[in-house]
């Protein structure tokens, strides 16, 4: 508690990193798993050799991912940037699949009711079955929050500042206090993204609320 | 490509004490406690919760809760603190299975649970009607009928604790993980995506043994449905 | 929705760039930020310091960073990177400017044949080998060695004294030493060369820290790598077998930097810690860190003061 209390500043600043590393990948694997994921909604034959395919890339220890992604993107092997690429993998690996199921689970009664109301395929794909399949997709997204936040705690081995710094520099003294602090600090974080994203969800979806009993 | 092919074809890697065949096994004991352990918690609590309905709202807490725990930090708070009282080889081996079984629990406990909890009402009171007991009911209705989402919870979990006991690594465990932990230490590139696609093609395979292992065990009048009501109701996304 | 997806890029990505232009989250101890915005120089110079991933080298970046920072060099950290085989590739690429070394570890890192038998072979070999872009400064009279420690019951089984005391007995034993050892030349590959010493297996464990120690007293390996300055020795009664063919050499802590960066502030700056850093001096501010769990910087804060450098 003392050590916590005596380190807030450096705390703050290692959980704003961490957060960053974490919800930028969020964006960008949600932004590369829509298209995907629609195409295997679209295209039966894609399907299973879309989400299989993504899917494997989650097998990829996160280790590996980190300390390979310079090689592969020429980067420099320091660049937080790879760790975003890294996570932004894991997230595509773990939302194509919901994209689909998402989609899929849009009744195909309102489908063909917006395309007899003379809507066109891509406007009927963002005012109709987008948002219906927002549920599913969130529930995809709050799996990988929660992922990601924990997997940026190991680019702490390669020397990328962030909470998972506390546990490496606890470890190498033999001091409990920081790791735990640490630990408490990404599960506030992946809890609080948990609960943003269902909020968002359920603001993007007045209509799910409606009816129900709460 | 080249440096993980010469890695990976050159034979001496493959045998000897620290051996491609030997770390592989070593990957597999960890990671099959590791389901067992965590099978043997993680589905009797997720049936009686189904079962009996109580304790809904502690489990998707708990089992949110239990997601959000970083393993790294959390392997290193059970080394520092149970190493030392622990001697021998299990001062690091049951920290790193403990870690594990933690990772393991909530997809296995979830899956157990929404399994239980999607079973048709109407099986469940045809079997009461048929004068099952409750025991009865959950061991000859409900678990057969939970058997693919049952699955589904062991399936994601073992993809996790396969990909994440290469973290064993870093405590000075075996497993594929030293591969990694080695190649990083002293940059044999190789090595490393050597190991990394070792990590992924296991992974694959015992997917494959699971899946192989469902189709037989799984009634064929429960072909999986991609109902919209399921999916809706899915705790878990499979990652897989 | 698009659009507000769009700015939620936006704004995640500008925050990216202002942590990481912000530096080092670790170096928000008060005094480093706020020499930062303190520094009058005219000379812009800046430099990003690293330190490898034990507790030793992170104190030795920090008295560099605040020595630094005092001369009004902006100093960002990159702390905490890996092994010798990571932060190595970084520091020529640019990625970091400056790291503390050892003269003799390093001269064999990139010379495995590198003479490093007495300090001055040791820094006479690095200067040698050492890539044209790098400059290495003036050594520290502090150094910490490698050694091959054994606990007491070991050493009065066997009646161990020095590493060659432990050739005949060898095979019998487990030595654990980190990864790295496993092909380094001063590692594994060089105890067999040098020494002859060929052990029963090699066990991957940390870089000198509480897995070493661990193991040792567990008994999970016998032999072990530790840092000679370690508080970890005395405090369980180890003992650190003599090295009678100076295989670990001399290693006197140095600091090595991008030969651009060494502008006379720079190299005044790090001279003046060098000057007064001795073994002892380096065993007691790293008995600080490591047993009374003080932080890093506020050690080499306080050093630093007291001595007149910051």
């Amino acid at each position: 508690m003392t050590w916590f209390l005596g380190h807030l500043p450096q705390l703050g600043s290692l959980l704003l990193t961490h957060a960053v590393l974490a919800v930028i990948p969020l964006l960008v694997g949600l932004a590369v798993a829509l298209p995907l994921g629609w195409l295997a909604q679209r295209y039966r034959w894609l399907r299973a050799p879309l989400v299989a395919g993504t899917g494997l890339l989650y097998t990829i220890p996160s280790l590996a991912l980190f300390v390979l992604m310079p090689l592969v993107l020429g980067t420099g092997i320091l660049d937080p940037i790879n760790v975003v690429i890294a996570l932004s993998v894991y997230t595509v690996a773990l939302l194509v699949r919901t994209v689909a199921d998402g989609l899929a689970a849009v009744p195909d009664e309102v489908v063909q009711a917006a395309t007899a109301m003379g809507v066109g395929p891509a406007r009927r794909f963002f005012t109709v079955e987008l948002p219906l399949a927002v549920p599913v997709i969130a529930a995809g997204l709050r799996v990988a929050a929660v992922s990601n936040v924990s997997v940026v705690s190991v680019a702490a081995l390669l020397g990328i500042a962030q909470l998972g710094s506390l546990f490496t520099d606890g470890f190498a003294r033999d001091f409990v206090d920081p790791i735990l602090v640490g630990i408490v600090a990404c599960m506030v974080l992946a809890l609080t993204l948990d609960v943003v994203i269902l909020s968002l969800s359920r603001v993007l979806t007045p209509w799910t609320r409606r009816g129900r009993t709460a | 490509m080249s440096l993980i092919w010469a890695w990976l074809a050159d034979p001496a890697n493959w045998t000897g004490s620290d051996g491609i065949l030997v770390r592989t096994v070593e990957h597999l004991g960890y990671a099959g406690l590791t389901l067992l352990l965590s099978a043997l918690i993680g589905i009797p609590l997720g049936l009686w919760i189904g079962h009996t309905g109580r304790g809904r709202l502690v489990v998707v807490n708990l089992v949110n809760g239990m997601r959000s725990v970083p393993t790294l930090g959390l392997l290193f708070v059970a080394v520092l603190v149970l190493g030392p009282r622990l001697g021998g080889d299990l001062a690091f081996l049951a920290p790193a299975i403990i870690v594990l079984v933690i990772l393991a629990i909530p997809p296995i406990l979830a899956g157990a649970y929404a399994g239980v909890d999607s079973v048709d009402p109407a099986a469940r009171d045809a079997a009461r009607g048929m004068g099952m007991r409750p025991f009865d009911v959950l061991i000859r209705v409900e678990v057969p009928c939970a058997l693919p989402l049952i699955f589904s919870g062991l399936r994601s979990a073992a993809l996790q604790v396969i990909a994440t006991a290469t973290l064993a690594a870093s405590v000075s465990l075996g497993g594929l993980g030293r591969f990694l932990i080695d190649g990083q230490a002293y940059r044999d590139y190789g090595q490393m995506a050597g190991g990394a696609l070792l990590v992924a093609v296991l992974a694959v395979l015992v997917d494959l043994v699971f899946a192989a292992v469902q189709r037989a065990a799984v009634s064929p009048g429960l072909v999986p449905t991609t109902s919209r009501r399921s999916i809706r109701k899915r705790l878990v996304p499979d990652p897989a | 929705m698009k659009k507000k997806l769009f700015t939620g890029v936006a704004v995640a990505a500008a925050l990216l760039l202002s942590a990481c232009a912000s530096g080092d989250p670790l170096a928000a101890s008060p005094s480093a930020t706020a020499s930062t915005s303190s520094s009058s120089s005219a000379t812009a110079v800046s430099i990003t310091v690293g330190s490898a991933n034990f507790p030793e080298s992170e104190l030795l970046a920090e008295l560099y960073a605040g020595a630094l920072q005092a001369k009004g060099v902006t100093v960002t950290k990159k702390l905490n990177i890996a092994s010798r085989e990571t932060y190595v590739p970084a520091l020529t690429k640019g990625e970091i400017d400056l790291i503390p070394e050892y003269t003799g570890a390093f001269a064999k890192y990139l010379n495995a044949d590198a003479d490093t038998s007495n300090e001055a072979a040791a820094l006479a070999s690095l200067q040698a080998a050492l890539p044209k872009t790098l400059t290495a400064l003036q050594p520290a009279a502090a150094q910490d060695k490698d050694s091959i420690t054994v606990t007491r019951a070991t050493a009065d089984k066997y009646s161990l004294k020095t590493i060659e005391d432990l050739v005949p007995v060898a095979g019998q034993l487990v030595l654990g030493g980190p990864p790295e050892w496993k092909s380094r030349s001063y590692g594994v590959p060089g105890l067999k060369k040098d020494y002859g010493l060929v052990f029963k297996e090699f066990k991957a464990l940390d870089v000198a820290g509480p897995l070493t120690v661990q193991a040792l007293k567990n008994g999970q390996v016998q032999a072990a790598n530790l840092f000679t300055t370690d508080p970890a020795i005395k405090a369980n009664d180890f003992v650190s077998l003599e090295d009678t063919k100076s295989f670990f050499g001399a290693q006197n802590v140095i600091p090595v930097l991008t030969a651009t960066k060494a502008t006379p502030e720079v190299v005044a700056a790090l001279n003046g810690v060098s000057a007064k850093l001795d073994t002892d001096t380096l065993a007691t501010l790293v008995t600080k860190v490591v047993v009374d769990k003080q932080d890093a910087s506020a050690v080499a804060a306080e050093w630093l003061t007291a001595n007149g450098l910051r």
